[in-house]
């Protein structure tokens, strides 16, 4: 027994359907995040994972409707665009919050970076 | 233009990247187009020289495949601890910045270890010294030092599936030591 | 049922972009003014992709790309500025 292809069209809607709904929530959860985290920091968390996740399902959701095989080269080369992108635009924002003393010192738990740029700071004046 | 050439099999899967890439923009793997595709990869990679990515040689496609799926599954755990921790925590949440030594010393591995955990639940790069491939996180909701211990330990495995994708020889032989002993 | 899909997600892509607007208009600092416009960047994206998929055609695709390529160069290009200038106050 073959499945019917119009029931079968309608699961891969559905199917869409729920990942473009999830993939926006994921958006949502980003501008959440960077409005209730408290210092640069963890707004960054916020802004790059669900990115990543709600680029993935849309485009997921767009390789399903369309139906096509050729397109789905396309999504992959887009996503993994992101995905190299995403890290280091997030890391050089970090960077630089870091050495700006973006962070809130009483909001972390442990700091093992903190002695290594002393340390670092003070070889540089001693050098000057 | 002093630099040592490489050869073409270090150089192979930047090219097949770059005519992936072309066909992609293109949206048409005809063989013409793919062609044409190759040859300009090839002008491309001669006349914009870039240091040479030294990759191991090695790639074991049976792990390859589990690593990828279990980074996918850690990719929506992550996104689903933000919007948690975004909702339920909000200002009150604590962080931390841990050192975390990596056993490798070659900048690819650093590189792909460092973009991997900048995707995972509660890890973001902040700083990465060379010299020592210690990469320093930020992680996010770590309140205590088990957490911050856990943290480490989840760094660290990560670069050990990563090592067994595609690290050299030397790295796994070393791996497979550690985890014997 | 694609109609009910795309006026959610044009309801939820719509506060988000007015969250991230609200943090660009707010942010303490220049990062997080970057960072809040890198969202928004993100969810025009995400835009763009639900178009694609309701409509069912690829026409964004390259604007996508283009989109998330202007999104990166940017918040690199502030943030090796603003360290930059940071350390050149510490100098003098």
């Amino acid at each position: 027994m073959s499945p019917d292809p119009s029931a079968v069209d309608a699961v891969i809607d559905a199917v869409s359907a729920v990942f473009m709904i999830v993939g926006a929530v994921m958006s949502l959860a980003a501008a959440i995040g960077l409005l209730r985290f408290p210092d640069l920091m963890s707004r960054m968390h916020a802004a790059t994972k669900p990115q990543v996740l709600g680029l993935f399902l849309l485009l997921v959701a767009v390789g399903l409707q369309l139906r096509t095989w050729w397109v789905w080269p396309v999504l992959l080369v887009a996503w993994i665009f992101q995905l190299l992108t995403v890290p280091v635009s997030a890391h050089m924002v970090g960077r630089a919050g870091y050495r700006t003393k973006h962070l809130h010192k009483e909001l972390l738990s442990t700091d093992e970076l903190e002695a290594v740029v002393l340390k670092a700071a003070e070889a540089a004046k001693e050098r000057d | 233009m002093s630099r040592k050439r490489i050869s073409l099999r270090q150089e192979l899967p930047l090219l097949v990247w770059l005519v992936i890439v072309w066909g992609a923009l293109w949206q048409d793997f005809s063989p013409g187009n793919l062609l044409f595709g190759a040859l300009l990869a090839a002008v491309v990679a001669r006349l914009f020289y870039l240091p040479p990515v030294e990759l191991s040689g090695r790639f074991n496609i049976l792990r390859a495949f589990p690593f990828a799926l279990q980074f996918l599954g850690r990719v929506v755990a992550a996104s689903c601890q933000v919007f948690y921790l975004a909702v339920a925590q909000g200002p009150k949440v604590t962080n931390a910045v841990v050192a975390v030594p990596l056993r490798s010393h070659s900048d690819l591995m650093v590189t792909a270890t460092g973009h991997v955990i900048s995707l995972i639940p509660g890890s973001l790069v902040v700083e990465v010294d060379r010299s020592t491939s210690t990469l320093y996180i930020h992680g996010l909701n770590v309140r205590n030092a088990d957490d911050v211990l856990k943290l480490r330990k989840d760094v660290r495995d990560t670069e050990a599936g990563l090592i067994r994708v595609m690290g050299t020889k030397e790295e796994l032989a070393a791996l497979n030591q550690e985890v014997g002993t | 049922m694609m109609e009910l899909v795309l006026t959610f997600t044009a309801v939820v892509l719509s506060l988000a972009a007015a969250g991230a607007i609200v943090r660009i208009a707010r942010g303490p600092s220049l990062l997080d003014r970057v960072l809040a416009a890198d969202v928004l960047l993100a969810i025009l994206g995400a835009a763009l992709c639900i178009d694609m998929a309701v409509n069912r055609h690829l026409n964004n695709l390259m604007l996508l790309v283009a989109v998330s390529v202007i999104g990166f160069i940017g918040s690199v290009t502030v943030a090796r500025f603003v360290a930059d200038r940071r350390e050149q106050l510490n100098e003098s």
